[in-house]
């Protein structure tokens, strides 16, 4: 049986957790969740685990990456519990802690590298042109003053700890 | 005549570029002007780089509020991951201070300053909120027949808290505005549900996302549905590229595009050479 932390069950509400508190343990999210149909992820269970404090069931779970942000559960639930943020910051506290997945570290490794989730390439840019588009879109993509500064705020804030 | 500030993302331009074409050709027939919005980043997506660093992603997205702000104009977007993501910045810094000033501090490294004055709104709301239904049904001229499944995804109406833009349970504006165009929007279950790719879950577990792709292509399926149409590039990439695996065959576009066939642009400028699934028009 796991043994409740009270020290990290507020540290997690300071890192915008708090609104764990409110839940009655109803379930309605768990019965709204898509992702709950196909796995094993219980957003009840972490929103309880949560309150719980318990670090390690929550942060080393990959159940935590099951949830699409659909706010089915969140629109639903009857203590208004902000649910979508506390997945949002338990993962912020996950990634924190070295836990996150190849392919996340590539997205990441993106926005950082070109400004954008997804990479750009010549046939892109063939497409774009044969439909009078620009071939390179006016973004940060067009720009390495832009992309420079985008890079010195993520930097600032820490984002290239993630990318590492 | 409205303007606003282009807000274009990732996956409409890097992937669906007749998505970006559709919608600077409907909306100068309807009288909306877009302006370039230049050097602007990826939003950062709502689900997925927010959930690595909140303050990384609202430092990123207050930039590209900034960067409107400068231009004084307010933003449009064509994606829900855009919208959800620079909606929720532009709530969270123009109604409290502190953090504006705390995000301020950061934009000061780049000369930049985000005052909270800039408002985002989607493609979808402005068509049918500020251009109105009949406005756009006189600008169409050619009508189509098509039965189709109208997709809201999930950040383009929730939170709705937030956001007053329909009933997040059983909307209709957008089968309104799909109707607009002659099209019929035909009823399915679970119409509501996720595509799947949000949140990280297409590119962290792809297979997972597949299960909720599949689920909705089924209900599509069953009901009929000759093409889907959909308000969110992400959506979009998520339909498009997973039904050859499934076993599904259903044509996906995004509003952009059904409005430009509708409103008689040429096959050529929808680009829908970049479409896995072919759609025949």
């Amino acid at each position: 049986m796991a043994t409740p932390n009270v020290e990290f069950a507020k540290e997690m509400a300071e890192a915008g957790c708090e609104g764990a508190r409110l839940c009655f343990q109803c379930g309605t999210c768990t019965a709204s969740c898509p992702s709950g149909r196909f796995t094993s992820y219980r957003i009840r269970k972490i929103v309880r685990q949560t309150q719980l404090g318990l670090k390690e069931e929550i942060l080393t779970s990959n159940d935590l990456w099951d949830c699409t942000t659909c706010y089915s559960c969140e629109e639903r639930c009857p203590r208004e519990v902000p649910i979508v943020d506390i997945i949002i910051s338990l993962r912020n506290m996950a990634v924190a802690e070295g836990h996150m997945f190849d392919n996340h570290k590539a997205t990441a490794k993106n926005l950082h590298e070109l400004g954008h989730t997804v990479s750009f390439n010549d046939k892109v840019k063939a497409q774009r042109e044969a439909l009078g588009l620009p071939g390179v879109p006016p973004t940060v993509l067009r720009n390495p003053k832009a992309m420079e500064d985008l890079r010195k705020i993520l930097d600032a804030t820490a984002f290239d700890k993630i990318t590492e | 005549m409205a303007k606003y500030v282009f807000f274009l993302g990732c996956i409409a331009p890097l992937r669906y570029p007749g998505i970006e074409k559709s919608t600077k050709v409907v909306c100068e027939k309807l009288g909306i002007e877009l302006v370039d919005f230049e050097d602007a980043s990826c939003c950062p997506a709502p689900g997925v780089i927010r959930a690595f660093s909140k303050k990384s992603w609202l430092a990123a997205a207050a930039r590209n509020l900034a960067l409107a702000e400068k231009m004084g104009l307010d933003i449009i977007t064509i994606c829900n991951g855009c919208y959800g993501s620079l909606f929720d910045a532009a709530h969270e810094l123009n109604n409290d201070e502190a953090k504006r000033a705390e995000v301020n501090k950061i934009l000061a490294e780049i000369g930049l300053e985000y005052k909270g004055t800039i408002n985002v709104f989607h493609f979808a709301d402005v068509l049918f909120r500020e251009v109105g239904i009949d406005k756009i049904k006189a600008a169409v001229t050619n009508p189509l027949d098509y039965k189709v499944g109208t997709f809201y995804g999930c950040h383009f109406l929730k939170p709705s808290k937030y956001k007053s833009i329909d009933n997040p349970e059983d909307p209709r504006m957008l089968d309104d505005l799909v109707e607009a165009t002659g099209a019929t929007s035909v009823p399915r279950a679970k119409k509501m549900m996720c595509c799947g790719a949000g949140g990280g879950v297409r590119s962290g577990q792809g297979e997972l996302a597949l299960k909720h792709t599949r689920e909705n292509l089924e209900n599509m399926s069953a009901a009929g549905t000759e093409y889907i149409v959909d308000v969110c590039p992400f959506c979009h990439l998520q339909f498009d590229s997973s039904q050859g695996e499934l076993g599904f065959n259903i044509p996906v576009l995004h509003l952009s595009q059904l409005f430009g066939i509708a409103m008689g642009m040429d096959a050529k400028e929808l680009g829908l050479g970049a479409h896995k699934v072919p759609v025949k028009l």
